[in-house]
């Protein structure tokens, strides 16, 4: 079976990892060394009701209201959707249809910021978080309207309850940061640690867990002398390097790069007793829980060209892109704008498209970008087999979608288990958009589904 | 920021990549396949060379005109069609006609690539096709070997390689009779040891100093252009080296049944294509497999089905057969050796 192994697999090197993926360039040290600034504050916001992957929050606010900066302007509808906070005292202009980083035009409300104001948040009584219980202390956290800061906007609290009947026993902190040119996480291990460890705790009482492994890419080696003297004595947490490579930052791939066991196919950490948190989504929380503050900013990096000011900043969510390529001093003319990272990021088609809890990444791409539009032939290379963390056949799936056969692709070459990495697309000698190809074939399934009832 | 809003460009994620493109990748095969080429004519002289321009300027133009037949963009600039150009005068024997190898140049696009739907369609290696083609049209044509390193190889062409179409070419026996350096019978390694029973020494086969096609004699450049590729992440070896052992295994079971009988492993591997096949041949990214099973299974399979045909076929050239065999076999291995996915339970695969 050795020979077979050989074929199948590269030999996986003493560095913790996955095998497979890919090795861009980083292009970090733009931002990476830079400490987070606070970026002024817009003439006026616009925040998105959806901000994450459940329903729209219902705003409690009207046009003319008078908001403070902190104040709740939105609650959450269902137990996937989140609470929404004022990111700035001003007066409500009114709530209308705006560009959202998704693409569509989603309703928003759009704050004035008032010039005068002091933009004091609102802050809470210090509240003790060892003496809370566990439903107290989720319920803190929903009130939080914290999302996952790594990107997926899975509602916090969602993830914190765990489901019953499974238990689970070790929460893992995500500080991989694997995609090119993102250096939010970095720095908020860099500058944070306390909170980050405030948080750590937070979230193994919420699941009732006795361990947490802090993973980091070992291209950060400042990050572990940093955090390990914050570390607890007893060997409760703990802080991991392990190799930069991408999709390191993936839940299913760190889990395997740290513990060496493989999440089930469509399944959950939970299944195998891990809860997986971004670091910045717990420093953040570790910050805002103990004063039942709500999430109204975040750490952004504004990177890449022809940008004088690029670094990593605190941003308002709800902050036009606009405002933010006009503070860093966009000096272009043509430009791809990206909320996200080069992998996996959603492209803006607006200025007027607001930062969102979600936006790790304001990326400006024009020289770095990859402009080739043509698309060749697939070669049957092989290539993106190699490359795929979850070892699809991107090359058979891409033929089925250029023939429309979605529901060969999920019956038979496990679609649904693609979390659209972009591996496939990057090595691909034909540049083919697969990622693309295999995106559109899931919308088209669950429509088919839908209609089928 | 200009006082213009900029203008955005809208794309799909991922917005950076960086992988050789497909002519990047074709170019550095023919780069690798120069050599080849340059110690092909050192051995054979111009009739060689003729040979490679006559066969690649046909399977190129073929390619351009079937594109300005179907009004398409024409797809010479992706270089595949010089690499099947010079693998099919590669596989032919140094004085094959040249009309016949303009022949076999155009079938292999036209049968073998355009037919299917062109580049990334075609289910066969063309090269192969058309040789396989060129086999079965000029069957006196393919198997007529000149010696290497013939005295005038520099100065005169091989006669039978400016036959003229349809005519019936100057006797090539005689000529090799009179160039030769010693003692040469015309008949290659494989057929020696086929129809004679004699075993040419390895180190010859290594090196190359044998009679062949044109381009299959030294095993050992073969593999150090093949070792510039893999270098260069643009060749499979996986796929080289199944073959190889498939060959080795298969080879060595019969020499070890009946020693007397049949060849060594070593000798199968060195002699013939086999080397070039494995190299250059299998790896054709097309009609080759792409799962981790799927490779091996169809490397395997290519070199035992060499052994055999060549042990128990009436043909010598056995490597190519057992190719198109391959070929033909790679959906069906592909359909059953998919990968197993990422978090899937192991007993259910």
């Amino acid at each position: 079976m050795s020979l077979l192994k050989l074929f199948g697999r590269k030999t996986v090197s003493s560095r913790k990892t996955f095998p497979k993926g890919i090795h861009p360039a980083e292009y970090k040290e733009q931002t990476s060394a830079k400490p987070t600034r606070r970026l002024p504050f817009a003439p006026q916001v616009i925040v998105p009701l959806s901000q994450s992957i459940g329903k729209p929050s219902i705003a409690v606010v009207h046009k003319g209201q008078q908001v403070e900066r902190g104040e709740v302007i939105a609650v959450a509808d269902g137990p996937l959707s989140v609470p929404l906070h004022a990111p700035v005292t001003g007066t409500v202009k009114g709530i209308e249809l705006m560009p959202t980083p998704s693409g569509a035009k989603k309703d928003c409300i759009i704050i004035d910021t008032q010039p005068s104001s002091s933009q004091i948040p609102i802050r809470g009584e210090e509240r003790d978080i060892e003496s809370m219980s566990r439903e107290e202390l989720i319920q803190a956290v929903k009130d939080t309207g914290m999302v996952g800061l790594g990107g997926a906007s899975f509602p916090t609290h969602f993830k914190m309850t765990v489901p019953e009947g499974k238990k689970v026993h070790t929460v893992i902190v995500n500080g991989c940061e694997c995609e090119p040119f993102m250096t939010t996480d970095h720095r908020v291990m860099l500058e944070n640690v306390k909170n980050l460890i405030l948080g750590i705790r937070i979230a193994m009482k919420c699941v009732d867990a006795d361990k947490a492994i802090i993973g980091v890419e070992d291209n950060k080696p400042d990050v572990l002398t940093a955090i390990k003297p914050h570390l607890p004595q007893d060997g409760s947490i703990t802080i991991e390097a392990v190799e930069t490579k991408y999709p390191q930052g993936a839940e299913k791939m760190l889990i395997y790069s740290l513990l060496g066991v493989e999440v089930p196919s469509r399944g959950l950490p939970a299944d195998i007793g891990l809860a997986v948190f971004n670091v910045a989504t717990l420093a953040e929380l570790g910050r805002l829980l103990p004063h039942g503050q709500g999430l109204i900013e975040r750490v952004i990096t504004i990177t890449g060209d022809d940008l004088e000011k690029s670094g990593n900043y605190i941003v308002p969510i709800g902050t036009p892109l606009r405002y933010i390529l006009q503070y860093a001093n966009f000096t272009g003319h043509q430009a791809e704008l990206i909320l996200g990272g080069p992998m996996m990021g959603t492209a803006a088609a607006s200025l007027d498209t607001p930062v969102t809890k979600g936006t790790g990444t304001v990326l400006v791409l024009d020289e770095r970008a990859t402009k080739n539009d043509d698309i060749l032939p697939c070669i049957k290379c092989g290539k993106c087999l190699q490359a795929c963390p979850i070892n699809l056949n991107p090359c058979e799936l891409g033929q089925l979608a250029a023939k429309r056969r979605y529901d060969v692709m999920e019956e038979q070459y496990h679609l649904n288990d693609c979390f659209e990495c972009g591996c496939c697309s990057y090595v691909c000698p034909s540049n083919i958009p697969l990622v693309q190809y295999f995106r559109i074939a899931k919308v088209l399934n669950r429509e088919r589904h839908l209609n089928n009832g | 920021m200009a006082e213009k809003s900029p203008k955005i460009d809208i794309r799909t994620s991922p917005y950076i990549r960086r992988a050789p493109t497909v002519p990047e990748i074709m170019r550095h095969v023919v780069y690798a396949l120069l050599p080849i080429c340059a110690y092909s004519v050192y051995q054979f002289g111009i009739s060689a060379l003729a040979s490679m321009i006559v066969t690649t300027a046909a399977t190129v133009g073929t390619e351009h005109f079937f594109c300005r037949m179907a009004e398409k963009r024409s797809t010479i600039g992706d270089f595949s069609a010089v690499i099947t150009g010079l693998l099919l005068a590669l596989t032919l024997p140094p004085g094959f006609p040249l009309w016949m190898g303009a022949v076999g140049g155009f079938v292999s696009i036209a049968l073998g690539k355009t037919l299917f739907g062109g580049l990334g369609f075609n289910v066969f290696n063309p090269a192969l096709v058309g040789r396989a083609f060129v086999q079965a049209a000029f069957p006196v044509a393919i198997t007529t070997w000149t010696p290497a390193f013939a005295l005038n190889r520099f100065s005169e062409f091989i006669p039978s390689t400016l036959a003229f179409p349809f005519m019936t070419a100057d006797p090539t026996a005689e000529w090799t009779l009179n160039t030769a350096i010693d003692g040469f019978t015309g008949a290659t390694p494989l057929a020696l040891m086929k129809f004679q029973g004699v075993m040419t020494d390895a180190k010859d086969l290594f090196l190359g100093t044998v009679a062949g096609s044109a381009g299959e004699p030294s095993s050992l450049l073969i593999l150090l252009c093949g070792a510039y590729l893999v270098y260069k992440k643009m060749l499979d070896w996986r796929i080289t080296a199944a073959v190889i052992f498939g060959t080795f295994i298969t080879a060595g079971f019969f020499h070890l049944m009946n020693p007397s009988q049949y060849p060594s492993a070593s000798f199968m591997i060195f002699s013939g294509g086999l080397m070039f096949a494995a190299v250059f041949m299998t790896t054709d990214m097309v009609s080759s497999p792409v799962t981790p099973l799927g490779i091996f299974i169809i490397g395997f399979l290519v070199g035992f089905m060499t052994v055999i045909i060549r042990l128990f076929g009436a043909l010598t050239e056995a490597v190519m057969y057992a190719i198109l065999f391959g070929n033909a076999a790679t959906p069906i291995i592909e359909s059953f050796t998919q990968p197993r996915i990422f978090g899937a339970r192991r007993d259910k695969d």
